[in-house]
């Protein structure tokens, strides 16, 4: 397994080096200059040329190009001008409240999501497998944005209930943190719920429908093992590749749900960041994101290994062997 | 004799393809969750269509004296926004931004991602790997945050909106066909027309093509409604459309800081989102159901 895992990580270095390479050009080659942008249209042209020689931009593109990717590999992802602070340090600052955010909607989704499938797929056509159709569609369809003005409407304006915005301390109490918790975790769990349902009912349907599971019915065996036991282990595979897809859904949700939330998250960097036009930051947490969601990638891939031994990834990229 | 032979054959060819495209709309239309997704669609387009039919007044009408009124007051159907511009008729104009936007975003991503898919595909080699390997990297961004880093780039407006989703979309695209390409390739009738001396271009365009887009078009049709969830939320950030023009993003973040005075304003602009992704969810689901239900999208 420990090679397979190196042999993994030496494939994505290709991948993150090419992300390194979109983020160099989507900054330096896109009509626009950089500096001007953040300065603004005030901005004198004096201003303006002394910020590009400051961040490197009056340098031939090669040079520029190779000084971005040495600085990288030494871990300097630029140093902000607003917050005059090396932007790994902001980073690392606000990652793990991103982090917690994250797999709380991830728990939520799973634990919801998942029962919610497979319950749905076990009576099939019945009044239960229309309704989280019918719930898991809209959930797919929901700008999570609005859902979470919506839920602040309603839980935190009219009922009182919830936080609207910040993130409680665990000084305040447990009770207090769980509390400025819920309504961001909810908003951000909404879409990968819906879809981890939608996937495990079809996965569900397509393995109940086999020979081996009507074989174990008719050897008796009861109806919650053959459901949870036989068919949700081989329906897995499917849930796995979407787990992998939902991780972007929640890293780039959480750049929404943070904003509403008003959560000190990589999410809320960014968007401030561009509020103040610090484009070093907004580069160097994307390429972080970005990477993030890649390592993270490879442990769905180990995962599918330990679920299913049988994956082989000699012959292409991803996927299973079957 | 023999030349009778090729017409007859063509003619038996598109008798069968007109038979497979009534079946395929008789399926679609016997689908009734499909045909209500395609009926809201439609009713989502008409309203953008005839959005100055629609608005019962001007959406760029400030009338500060008349701000934040609520619903049915003063002739105002949702009432009015901070500025006392009338709220139903910024929602009406705003589904002719969200619908430019999903549609155009989506073709430029078609356009661009079925090419460098088809290519891809084809050729193979070291071109494959270049171009998958730039898609990879490509994808390893949140779709958000990479049109939000175009975005701050360059900056805010209809057109820079529209080239931002829309490079987020290409990834997506040349991954679906580059995927059809590699089967079709492979087939006896592209064997056949190669060695009767095809050009690639004919190849590509003539025969591979028109067999990816079974898929092509579902998952197009899937992509709108994400680049319509997309426009909206860099509206929502301030990234979006340029202020005074009405988007449903732009009215849902003005209705985020009105939230206790006047809660119509997110909470229509929200739901106009809601029921026309939902329409074109339902009708790309029909859409996969009926075309390609090998796809999960």
């Amino acid at each position: 397994m420990g090679k397979y895992i190196l042999k993994r990580l030496v494939d994505l270095l290709p991948t993150i080096f090419v992300v390194a390479i979109i983020v160099f050009v989507i900054t330096r080659l896109i009509p626009g200059d950089p500096a001007a942008v953040m300065l603004g249209p005030q901005a004198s042209v004096e201003d303006i040329q002394e910020l590009r020689d400051d961040l490197g931009l009056n340098e031939p593109l090669h040079t520029q190009f190779f000084q971005y990717i040495g600085d990288l590999v030494q871990g300097d992802f630029g140093v902000s001008l607003t917050y005059n602070q090396p932007v790994i340090s902001l980073i690392m600052d606000r990652f793990p409240n991103t982090l917690i955010l994250a797999i709380s909607a991830l728990v939520i989704a799973l634990l919801i999501g998942i029962p919610a499938g497979i319950i749905s797929a076990s009576k099939q056509n019945s009044v239960m497998d229309y309704t989280v159709m019918v719930i898991s569609l809209i959930g797919v369809s929901i700008p999570i944005f609005w859902l979470g003005v919506m839920l602040v409407l309603y839980f935190s304006v009219n009922l009182g209930w919830f936080p609207a915005t910040g993130m409680g301390t665990m000084d305040e109490g447990f009770i207090t943190y769980i509390k400025h918790l819920v309504l961001p975790s909810i908003t951000l769990a909404t879409i990968p719920m819906a879809t981890f349902a939608r996937i495990t009912r079809s996965s569900m349907l397509e393995v109940i429908s086999q020979d081996y599971i009507k074989t174990a019915r008719a050897k008796g065996i009861k109806e919650f093992f053959v459901i949870g036991k036989h068919a949700f282990k081989n329906a897995l595979t499917p849930i796995l590749t979407v787990l992998g897809m939902q991780v972007s859904a929640l890293l780039g949700g959480a750049v929404l749900t943070e904003t509403i939330f008003s959560w000190p998250g990589m999410g809320r960097l960014i968007v401030d960041a561009i509020d103040k036009r610090d484009f070093v930051v907004v580069q160097g947490t994307v390429l972080f994101i970005a990477i993030i969601f890649v390592l993270v990638n490879l442990l769905i891939d180990v995962l599918y290994k330990i679920v299913n031994p049988r994956v082989n990834y000699s012959s292409g990229k991803g996927g299973t062997g079957k | 004799m023999t030349s009778t032979q090729p017409s007859s054959i063509e003619t038996r060819e598109v008798k069968k393809k007109e038979i497979n495209e009534r079946s395929f709309i008789r399926k679609l239309l016997k689908n009734r969750i499909a045909a209500f997704g395609l009926f809201v669609t439609i009713f989502m387009t008409i309203i953008a269509i005839l959005a100055p039919l629609i608005a019962t007044h001007s959406p760029n009408e400030m009338d500060i004296t008349h701000s934040l009124l609520g619903a049915g007051v003063d002739g105002h159907l949702l009432g009015t926004d901070n500025y006392g511009r009338d709220l139903f008729s910024r929602i009406v104009y705003g589904a002719r931004i969200s619908l430019i936007v999903g549609v155009s975003a989506v073709v430029f991503g078609a356009v661009f991602g079925t090419f460098l898919g088809l290519i891809a595909g084809y050729f193979g080699g070291k071109l494959d790997s270049l171009i998958m390997r730039t898609m990879d990297g490509l994808f390893a961004f949140p779709f958000i945050l990479l049109a939000i880093t175009l975005m701050t780039v360059l900056g805010q407006g209809l057109v820079n909106v529209i080239i931002a989703i829309g490079v987020a979309n290409i990834p997506g695209f040349a991954r679906i066909v580059r995927g059809q390409v590699l089967s079709v390739k492979e087939e006896e009738f592209i064997e056949v027309t190669r060695s009767l001396g095809a050009t690639h271009g004919r190849i590509l365009f003539q025969h591979v093509l028109p067999n990816c887009l079974a898929p092509l078009i579902v998952y197009g049709t899937m992509s709108i409604a994400g680049a319509i969830i997309s426009e909206a939320a860099l509206s929502f950030l301030g990234l979006g459309v340029q202020p005074p023009t009405a988007s449903w993003g732009s009215i849902l973040k003005d209705g985020k800081d009105f939230l206790v005075l006047n809660p119509q304003m997110a909470t229509f602009s929200g739901l106009a989102i809601l029921i026309t992704v939902l329409g074109i969810n339902l009708f790309g689901d029909g859409l996969r159901d009926a075309l390609d239900p090998k796809m999960k999208v």
